[in-house]
């Protein structure tokens, strides 16, 4: 059994209220931390080796550094809860079951970071998990824990739940911030970054539901404890959802040193495949990240046991690897098409696109139809290549990474199984009648012998 | 007054000096010529515009004398400052000049080929970006976006299938007119400007978005369809106006006036925000005070025909590539094409090739 620090109590009935949570130990790091400094806390932050849980992985020790504090200028510590990734759904599970986790994480972090009013952020679409949020919020003020003068020490904070409209744009941090103000929910052009200027022109700090509770076991524990736990830089637990054509989905989660064998077939998590299936490919860090075939996603292109890890999941970069990313992990049997596949995504992102910038606005959508024609028996050849070169002019060329993130799927199928593809357009009256199945996408990956 | 720190900044090998909290975009600008990047939606008179259309894509191959790191993306240049010992590489960098082809197709994707029949033809920047930076092909096979048509009143034209959501007209109602009664509703490739319930724009300087919209989606509905723009003649005037400075451009034939707009400068910008009253209701020479012919673009097509008082781009070849261009062949020289000795007139059906000598270049 790997070591659980957020979901050790998940399964406690009545954790999700006030007093099974209390009576289990919540809230302690609060006692603990309104008594260091705040400095000591983003210290112990840096210490822990955290890395944001909401995609992109970066240093939260770090990034509560970067937090300018101007005199006479509040600022606001924003938990982001938007989580609209298809495949990822994590953050819901945290939320719903234990809420009082999230709320003491956020109480620790704003001491840390001198916020009195923090906001989450929550997607519009988790009605009830927003209900969950403010009921815990307010048994949280009725026991001493938000509001004025908390424990006595003088630290003055409130929570609010704020609900989005139902846009995946709004979990990036900057739409975030323009939603939050009541504006419309396009990303800002950076610089200023949110830590200079954020929500109302006041620093800010953007954290994911699930970075801001993991703060609750660093402080209980300690950061260095907390960074002994896990490999490199991946340090700590992190949570998966897992889906798609496994036994057990659900939310797991894991020290970052298992194999991806031992995540896809052990019993503890994901339990093989259903009736005895083979796997086919695999999107391990929510639909953004790079679809891997079967034989890249066990193993590195160095033939080595690859790790579910920040680190082992992008080894051999974009070319032969994929990224953590959000942690939506979707397997994909032999039975499972990855030209539909990437046409649902093509679909997702230009339904989502904000529309502020050209090669995204419209770039998205041409990938769509392209896709659309492909899968269902209308493609050409030089679409493929045609596909290639509209996520190529997308990637990089934006104002925020969901243009990337539009591309990179596209990008990574085509990488990976143009076979696929080339088959639709050569078949196509076949391809609507049965898909292209596993064929090679399993085969060992001949690794070069050093000499 | 305390001196503002100088930056030195080279763009395509050019470098020039220029006060901290320059853009790149607008260093370019006083270099001028081909080093300077196209822009598309960032307007120097609306401190919110830019970064939106991502023509103006440039790279910085070297971030600052302190930090020589090149940047690990194209950045847009309208809305990226300056560093002291910065290089960057425009029109010399081919990422640059793949990215805005690629850019000029997403922006002609959905757009209607309809200028022929648009009222901007002639003077749409969407029209010269294509013909700088384009191709003359396009790569789309499907059906072209289209919107429902939405009166937003007496005054102005929306004409949302031409619109490249620029936001200019947007941060116009903004910054100049302080009371916004359209936006952008929706999202993605069905972002459409609109009032939302179909109101009609009245603030009295809201006709100052015509002048900024970039293409054909914004047009003068009391000037529509009444003439092409390149056979009116530009000529500056004013007046005396309680509302606005009132230093406006009058399109005329003859002593017709046909359109009032705003003056723009030679990067096509609005220089001075005019008000309604002068724009759409004073269309007669006895309103307004002739100034005389205005200075616009050489490159336009409404010079064509008077090549007097145009602004001139300065040419910077031999500069960007640190030398002078080598000649590779002067027509004249090899070809009798412009004897006058050789009389066309002689010539019986059309002039080919053959008839006239040429010398062979190889030997
Ligand atoms: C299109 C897009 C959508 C995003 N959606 C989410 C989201 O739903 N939840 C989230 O935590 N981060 C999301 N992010 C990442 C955020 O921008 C930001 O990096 C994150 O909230 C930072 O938190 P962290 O440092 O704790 O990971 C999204 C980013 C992009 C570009
Ligand atoms: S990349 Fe897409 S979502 Fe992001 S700002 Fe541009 S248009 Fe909007
Ligand atoms: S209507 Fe014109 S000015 Fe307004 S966003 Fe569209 S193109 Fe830009
Ligand atoms: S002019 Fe710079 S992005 Fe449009």
């Amino acid at each position: 059994m790997g070591v659980k620090l957020l979901l050790e109590h998940a399964h406690i009935e009545g954790i999700r209220f006030y007093d099974a949570y209390r009576k289990n130990g919540g809230y302690r790091s609060v006692e603990k931390a309104l008594k260091m400094t705040p400095e000591e806390i983003v210290e112990e932050v840096k210490k822990s080796g955290l890395r944001g849980r909401g995609g992109a992985g970066f240093p939260t020790g770090m990034k509560w550094g970067f937090l300018a504090k101007p005199e006479g200028v509040p600022r606001h510590l924003v938990c982001n809860a938007d989580e609209s990734e298809p495949g990822t759904f994590k953050d819901r599970y945290l939320m719903e079951f234990l809420p009082h986790l999230l709320i003491e994480g956020l109480i620790v972090s704003s001491f840390a970071l001198g916020s009195h009013h923090t906001y989450i952020y929550i997607r519009g679409e988790y009605v009830w998990v927003a209900e969950i949020l403010e009921q815990a919020i307010a048994e949280a003020k009725l026991n001493g824990w938000l509001g004025k003068n908390i424990l006595g020490t003088g630290f003055d904070c409130e929570i609010y739940v704020h609900r989005g409209a139902g846009a995946y744009i709004c979990g990036e941090e900057t739409a975030l911030i323009e939603s939050l103000e009541g504006k419309r929910g396009n990303p800002r052009i950076k610089p200023p970054f949110p830590a200079i200027q954020g929500v109302w022109m006041r620093p800010t700090v953007v954290n994911n539901v699930e970075t801001l509770a993991a703060v609750v076991p660093i402080i209980n524990m300690g950061g260095a404890e907390y960074a002994k736990i896990g490999i490199g830089k991946s340090t700590g637990t992190k949570l998966l959802s897992a889906c798609g054509n496994i036994n057990k989905p659900g939310i797991y989660e894991i020290d970052m040193t298992i194999s991806v064998e031992e995540f896809i077939y052990s019993d503890e998590y994901c339990g093989g495949i259903p009736k005895g299936k083979k796997l086919k490919a695999c999107i391990p860090g929510g639909s953004s990240v790079p679809i891997l075939p079967a034989n890249l996603l066990l193993k590195t292109a160095k033939g080595e046991t690859r790790i579910m890890s920040y680190e082992g999941l992008a080894d051999g970069g974009f070319t032969t690897g994929s990224m953590m990313g959000s942690g939506g992990f979707e397997v994909f049997d032999e039975d499972q098409c990855v030209v539909r596949h990437t046409m649902t995504l093509a679909r997702f992102y230009n339904h989502e696109s904000c529309g502020q910038c050209s090669p995204c606005r419209e770039g998205t959508g041409w990938m769509y139809k392209i896709l659309k024609n492909i899968e269902y028996g209308k493609g050409k050849i030089s679409d493929i290549d045609l596909l290639w070169d509209i996520q190529r002019k997308i990637e990089g060329n934006t104002i925020c990474p969901l243009g990337d993130a539009a591309a990179w799927p596209v990008a990574a199928a085509i990488r990976h199984f143009r076979d696929e593809f080339e088959w639709h357009v050569l078949n196509p009256a076949e391809s609507q009648e049965r898909n292209y199945g596993l064929a090679h996408y399993a085969d060992p990956i001949h690794v070069p012998v050093a000499i | 007054m305390s001196e503002q720190p100088k930056f030195k900044v080279t763009v395509d090998n050019i470098q020039i000096e220029v006060p901290a909290g320059t853009t790149i975009l607008n260093a370019a600008r006083m270099i001028g010529g081909d080093v300077t990047p196209p822009a598309m939606c960032y307007y120097t008179n609306l401190k919110e515009s830019g970064g939106k259309c991502r023509t103006c894509l440039v790279e910085v191959s070297k971030g600052s004398d302190k930090d020589p790191r090149p940047m690990p993306k194209l950045v847009a240049s309208c809305r990226t400052t300056v560093m002291d010992g910065m290089e960057v590489k425009n029109i010399t960098s081919d990422k640059v000049i793949d990215a805005r082809k690629g850019v000029v197709e997403f922006l002609l994707l959905n757009h209607p080929l309809d200028c022929p029949v648009c009222d901007q033809a002639g003077e749409c920047d969407l029209q010269d970006l294509s013909y700088q930076h384009g191709s003359e092909k396009t790569r789309y096979e499907f059906d072209r976006r289209t919107f429902e048509k939405e009166d937003i009143g007496p005054f102005i034209q929306l004409h949302m299938t031409r619109c490249i959501l620029c936001y200019r007209c947007v941060f116009t109602a903004d910054e100049v007119t302080g009371c916004r009664q359209h936006g952008v509703l929706d999202r993605g490739d069905h972002s459409a400007i609109s009032t939302y319930l179909g109101k009609s724009l009245d603030n009295e300087f809201i006709g100052n978005v015509i002048d900024v919209c970039p293409v054909g989606a914004l047009t003068d509905k009391t000037f529509r369809f009444k003439n092409r723009v390149w056979f009116t003649k530009p000529v500056d005037a004013h007046r005396d106006c309680p509302t606005c400075t009132s230093k406006v451009r009058l399109w005329m034939r003859g002593d017709e006036v046909f359109r009032v707009t705003a003056r723009k400068n030679k990067f096509g910008e609005v220089e001075e925000w005019i008000c309604n009253e002068c724009r759409f209701h004073k269309k007669e020479v006895k309103d307004w005070v002739i100034e005389g012919p205005s200075k616009i673009s050489r490159m336009s097509v409404i010079s064509q025909g008077h090549y007097v008082n145009t602004h001139k781009a300065p040419v910077l070849i031999d500069k960007v590539i640190g030398k002078q261009p080598k000649l590779l062949m002067n027509i004249h020289t090899v070809s009798d094409v412009n004897r006058r000795e050789v009389d066309l007139s002689k010539i019986e059906g059309p002039a080919h090739s053959e008839d006239f000598k040429t010398t062979d270049l190889n030997n």
